[in-house]
């Protein structure tokens, strides 16, 4: 529970961020709210020598609810929960979000920290997934656009570089029927299985449909054949199932203390047709 | 009389018994003021930390510490080799066994104690820490108390090698303790094997932890100019620390001081002696620098005392109206690496023998074997050592399994079989002689509180619309009566390391008539503060509000077996109200003195010694304790002031009713408490706040371990549930609302009737919350399921009752 030694930076700016990763290459890692990393650093699992602190650059705060949605890197978890544009343009990030740890745990971990992190078990992950979202990354060569489905590789492998940072998630003011549901053993718990789905409707059919889940394999899962088995359908029984059946041929959990594969595999189900359930009542 | 206020209202001033008094610590508590062991900053203190063994088994083939030594700031190293020419590489436990202090050849179990390395700072004793090199051998692991019994199991102890007899006599296996036996086995046997009806299963209860807030830890200071040693640290029983250390480390009793300051939470993880103590110690005689050790969250979730682990195989015979006939019981007990218990030397396996629990069985047996595993030592926590929780869960479980085989309501079967309120005092086919209780008055105040016909109408409801394909939610409601076996106790039959079980109170009345008592017992929480001060504002008249209680400084207080085991209120508060008494006959001769009346005149009257029959005639606590001080009375000596040791005649027996109602679902595993009654009797109410807190508290920890909490080891040892992440602690979140109600029958060789109440919620939460998940799935056929009830393993449950479909 003691880290070992490091060296902490503050930079104002991201260009002064992104000059000490270039400066101190893979010894330097990035701190945002510090809620995944610091647990990583007391158990040793993790020892960077140099940390770089995003807490002093204004530029990653801000957020736009427009028609497209903006949120910058260190928006904190609780100031998505509560902001009044969000809850209008995207209530499916609060949904998400408060199912997040605990009350200390949003008010300090980040968006951007979050989704960059590459754990399977965080939540925004498959939530990006599911709203198609783009991260914006800036580093060495400038700034560029990634989209959240090409992004996530293997547990804590993504498409950024690592004298990159992320500034910024994006994406279009998604469809109205949403719902994130997350089955967990208790608070500040991970998922056993989480399922986030948003459902476009138009004269009781479903014109669009996406479908992500949290923790069900080694990197967050964007089921584009669940959202395909519902498009046209009234959501009845069947079109869920089959949703479901999909889902299941591209998830691929791994035993751990929350149970065994086949348990996994099963609340996956169970969780999925209750979020389309609650989606589909919203849309 | 004038203006004088009438004696309730006297009364009430005191704050006395069955005053709900406000905690006189938590003004503290609730601003950070506390103080506890990791306060402590002395100047120059080094701080220890400990390299521990990532194998559950291995042989330790070198240690090379030049690493560590090399780093600036690092003061030592400490390894078997250095504790062996002091005689410290190993210590004895409490259980008859003993224990490396550091591994001396091999290690036993994952966290278990290499080296200690002392630094000036704890950050470099933990990068110190990093760069001991270790070479080990691993070897075979076992980690199921049924396979170390097989005669080609590993050999686990070779320190043990060619010991056929054990502390508790004759060991028949190399990693066998002791079998110890209660009872009539052939008696039982035969009622059992007679019956109309027999029910028999396994029980296991599993491998838990208390997991204190804070963690143990202490500061050791050796001062090398008067020659002694200071030890701040979270014992709950420091008197016995302090032999324990004086015994161990040869340094006179009187040069040494234990103290225990505030302590974050016990549940008897902190009865034990640690090696960090040893080490710690160790390291301030040798550099003549105080020096800290306090241990992480996983270290102490890995290698501190953990608490149950008891396969518990029951037989229960009955008649086909439900009469119970005979109870057997083997236990096979997984003790990990070493016994560690915290045991009276004739009960190895603690008060197990309690297992006919509320109900009038004629003929019973228990037998219990201790083995060693490839685990974490010291089944000390949540009464682990006196094994009451064990048995009560054991008992309550098989109850409910034999209602099943009778076909028969479990409340009803309870009902039958309850010992009867004329039967007390009562002894047990085991041979404990309960002390009051009123069972079936209890048991019917709870059943018409929940409106128990009621719940069941509505689960037969459910289970009806479950198979109608309209819900798939089922409704549990869990039963239990418990009856506790608290207050060790009699010294001729209860000791520590040889020490009897009494405990003590020494009071000291101050002139201007508020006083100071200190008692051989440590709060790690549990408000003795606020509530010895009632016992002692009820029999001596002093508002409780000038009476300061002091506990947990060896050199002050009195000596005493300390706190855990519910034996501070039955101990050290009949200790409490002796001593207060004695204040009290001395008193009144004082007040007989100074009113010029015989003492046999006086009567007492809340606060005051008054003249029989003339009211208007008295003297107050108050006065009379400055006529102690100022006035020279024939035949009494100034001041005053009394000690008491007591020694509890027997046990007491608090008992209580709990229902649970429980909702689950059979797709996901999820579960959610509706209803928590519990009616709790522990004889006299001493702050009923205060128990309903206690209560409270001891309510969610049996959440906890019913419903997720383990230490799960995988087959190679390794600690599976190290850290908060996979250990459940419940929060406000999962914590269910409590729905408190209580009885009142004293006990009757209590000086004041109390029972003691801090682990009754543990001891009956359980099988309440496990009766439940039970009971859910009762309609279903299922018999038995082991604990945890966590998601998976609920599901699992419906999945084999073919619940999914
Ligand atoms: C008890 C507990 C329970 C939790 N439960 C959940 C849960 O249920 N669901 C969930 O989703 N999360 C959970 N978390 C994690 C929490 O949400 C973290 O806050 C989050 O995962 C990381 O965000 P952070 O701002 O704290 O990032 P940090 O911990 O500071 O950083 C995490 C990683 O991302 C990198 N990083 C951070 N920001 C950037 C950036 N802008 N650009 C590039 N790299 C960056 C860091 O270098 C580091 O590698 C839990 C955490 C705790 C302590």
């Amino acid at each position: 529970m003691i880290p070992a030694r490091f060296d902490y930076h503050r930079p104002d700016s991201v260009a002064a961020a992104v000059g000490l990763l270039q400066q101190h290459g893979d010894e330097a890692r990035v701190v945002a709210g510090g809620h995944s990393l610091i647990p990583m650093m007391k158990l040793r699992m993790a020892a960077p020598a140099h940390l770089v602190d995003l807490q002093g650059i204004a530029a990653l705060r801000g957020i736009e609810a427009g028609e497209r949605i903006r949120i910058g890197a260190m928006v904190t978890q609780s100031e998505m929960i509560a902001h009044a544009g969000l809850a209008e343009a995207a209530p499916i990030l609060a949904e998400a979000a408060r199912q997040i740890a605990d009350p200390q745990v949003r008010n300090l971990g980040t968006v951007g920290g979050n989704v960059a992190n590459g754990d399977p078990g965080n939540d925004l992950p498959a939530l990006m997934l599911c709203l198609d979202a783009t991260f914006t990354l800036e580093g060495p060569e400038g700034v560029r656009e990634v989209a959240a489905r090409g992004f996530y590789e293997a547990p804590y492998v993504t498409a950024r570089e690592e004298e990159e940072i992320l500034t910024a998630v994006g994406f279009d003011r998604p469809a109205r029927g949403f719902a994130y549901e997350k089955q967990k053993r208790k608070i500040g718990d991970y998922a056993t299985a989480a399922a986030a789905v948003l459902i476009g409707a138009e004269g009781g059919r479903v014109v669009s449909a996406s479908v992500a889940m949290t923790n069900v394999a080694d990197v967050p899962v964007f089921s584009a054949a669940a959202g395909e088995a519902l498009v046209s359908t009234d959501c009845a029984a069947d079109a869920v199932a089959a949703a479901v059946a999909a889902m299941q041929g591209d998830i691929d959990p791994v035993e751990d203390n929350r149970g065994p594969v086949e348990f996994k595999r099963h609340v996956a189900g169970v969780i999925l047709t209750r979020a389309i359930a609650r989606a589909w009542s919203r849309a | 009389m004038k203006d004088l206020p009438d004696s309730a209202e006297r009364r009430a001033n005191l704050k006395g018994l069955g005053c709900a008094r406000k905690r006189v610590e938590d003004a503290r508590f609730t601003q950070g003021k506390g103080n506890y062991v990791d306060d402590i900053k002395l100047p120059g203190m080094l701080f220890g930390d400990f390299v521990r063994s990532p194998y559950a088994h291995a042989r330790v083939k070198s240690i090379d510490a030049s690493a560590a030594l090399a780093l600036p700031g690092v003061v030592a190293v400490l390894t078997a080799k250095d504790l062996e020419p002091l005689g410290l590489h190993w210590m004895p436990t409490l259980a008859g066994d003993k224990q490396m202090v550091l591994a001396d050849g091999k290690v036993l179990f994952q966290g278990q104690e290499v080296a200690f390395v002392v630094a000036t700072d704890r950050y470099i004793a933990a990068d110190a820490v990093e760069l001991v090199e270790v070479d080990y051998e691993d070897l075979p692991v076992v980690v199921d108390p049924f396979k170390a019994q097989e005669p080609d199991a590993p050999v686990l102890r070779e320190d043990l090698a060619g010991v056929t007899e054990g502390a508790h006599g004759p060991r028949r296996h190399h990693n066998h303790i002791f079998t110890w036996e209660q009872g009539d086995a052939e008696g039982a046997t035969a009622a059992i094997d007679g019956s109309e009806v027999i029910a028999e299963e396994t029980i296991y209860y599993h491998r838990t932890h208390p997991c204190p807030l804070e963690t143990c830890g202490c500061v050791a200071s050796m001062d090398k100019v008067n020659g002694k040693l200071t030890v701040w640290g979270t014992f709950q029983a420091p008197h016995v620390v302090r032999t324990v250390a004086s015994l161990l480390s040869g340094i006179d009793e009187h040069n040494i001081r234990v103290v225990s300051p505030d302590i974050g939470g016990g549940f008897g993880n902190k009865v034990g002696v640690y090696p960090g103590y040893v080490c710690s110690i160790v390291a301030t005689i040798v550099t003549g620098k105080p020096v800290k050790w306090v241990e992480d969250r996983m270290e102490n979730l890995m290698a501190t005392a953990f608490a149950r682990d008891y396969w518990m195989k029951g037989r229960i015979g009955a008649t086909r109206d439900g009469r119970i006939t005979g109870l057997h019981a083997h236990v096979t007990a997984d003790h990990g690496a070493f016994d560690a218990c915290a045991d009276p030397t004739k009960f190895p396996a603690g008060f197990f023998h309690i297992c006919t629990g509320s109900y009038d069985i004629p003929v019973a047996y228990c037998a219990v074997d201790g083995v060693y595993t490839n685990k974490a030592p010291g089944g000390v926590a949540y009464r682990c050592s006196f094994r009451v929780t064990e048995a009560a869960y054991f008992i309550e479980r098989m109850i409910e399994i034999l209602a099943i085989r009778l076909g028969m309501d479990a409340a009803e079967l309870r009902r039958i079989n309850f010992i009867r309120k004329d039967q007390f005092p009562y002894i047990s086919a085991l041979g404990w002689e309960y002390d009051s209780g009123d069972y079936h008055t209890a048991w019917d105040k709870a059943l018409k509180a929940v409106d128990y016909e009621g719940l069941r109408r509505e689960q037969a409801e459910r289970v009806e619309a479950f198979r109608r394909g309209e819900t798939r939610k089922l409704l549990g409601i869990g039963l239990t009566h418990f009856t506790e076996i608290v207050g060790a106790g009699p010294v001729k039959n209860c000791d520590i390391l040889g020490m009897g079980m009494f405990d003590s109170c020494e009071i000291r009345i101050h002139p201007t008539g508020s006083a100071i008592a200190r008692l051989g017992t440590i709060s790690q929480g549990q408000g003795h503060a606020t509530t010895f001060a009632q016992i002692l504002a009820s029999e001596t008249g002093i508002p409780a509000d000038k009476i300061t209680i002091e506990e947990g400084d060896t050199d002050t207080a009195p000596y005493g077996l300390g706190t855990y085991g519910s034996r501070s209120t039955p101990v050290a508060g009949a200790a409490t109200a002796m001593a207060g008494r004695k204040i009290r006959a001395k008193a009144q001769m004082i007040a007989a003195y100074l009113l010029e009346v015989h003492d046999d005149d006086l009567e007492w009257d809340v606060d005051r010694f008054a003249v029989k029959g003339a009211p208007e005639r008295f003297k107050t606590m108050a006065e009379i304790a400055y006529a102690a001080y100022n006035q020279a009375i024939p035949g009494l000596e100034p001041g005053l002031e009394a000690v008491s040791y007591y020694d509890p005649p027997n046990m007491t027996y608090p008992f209580g009713a709990y229902i649970c109602v429980m909702e689950i679902d059979v797709d996901t595993g999820e579960w959610q408490v509706r209803q928590f009654y519990a009616l709790d009797d522990c004889g006299t109410r001493i702050n009923p706040m205060i128990i309903e807190g206690q209560v409270h508290g001891g309510l969610t920890e049996a959440l906890a371990i019913a419903m997720g909490q383990e230490i799960a080891y995988d087959d190679m040892g390794n600690v599976r549930t190290g850290t908060l992440m996979d250990f459940f602690l419940p929060t406000a979140w999962e914590t269910p609302n409590y729905q408190t109600d209580w009885t009142e029958t004293p006990s009757p060789h209590h000086p004041i009737g109390a029972k003691g109440v801090g682990e009754s919620p543990n001891v009956g939460g359980v099988p309440a919350f496990s009766n439940a998940v039970h009971d859910a799935f009762r309609a279903f056929g299922l018999t038995q399921t082991h604990m945890p009830h966590d998601h998976w393993r609920i599901w699992r449950t419906a999945r084999d009752l073919g619940l999914h479909g």
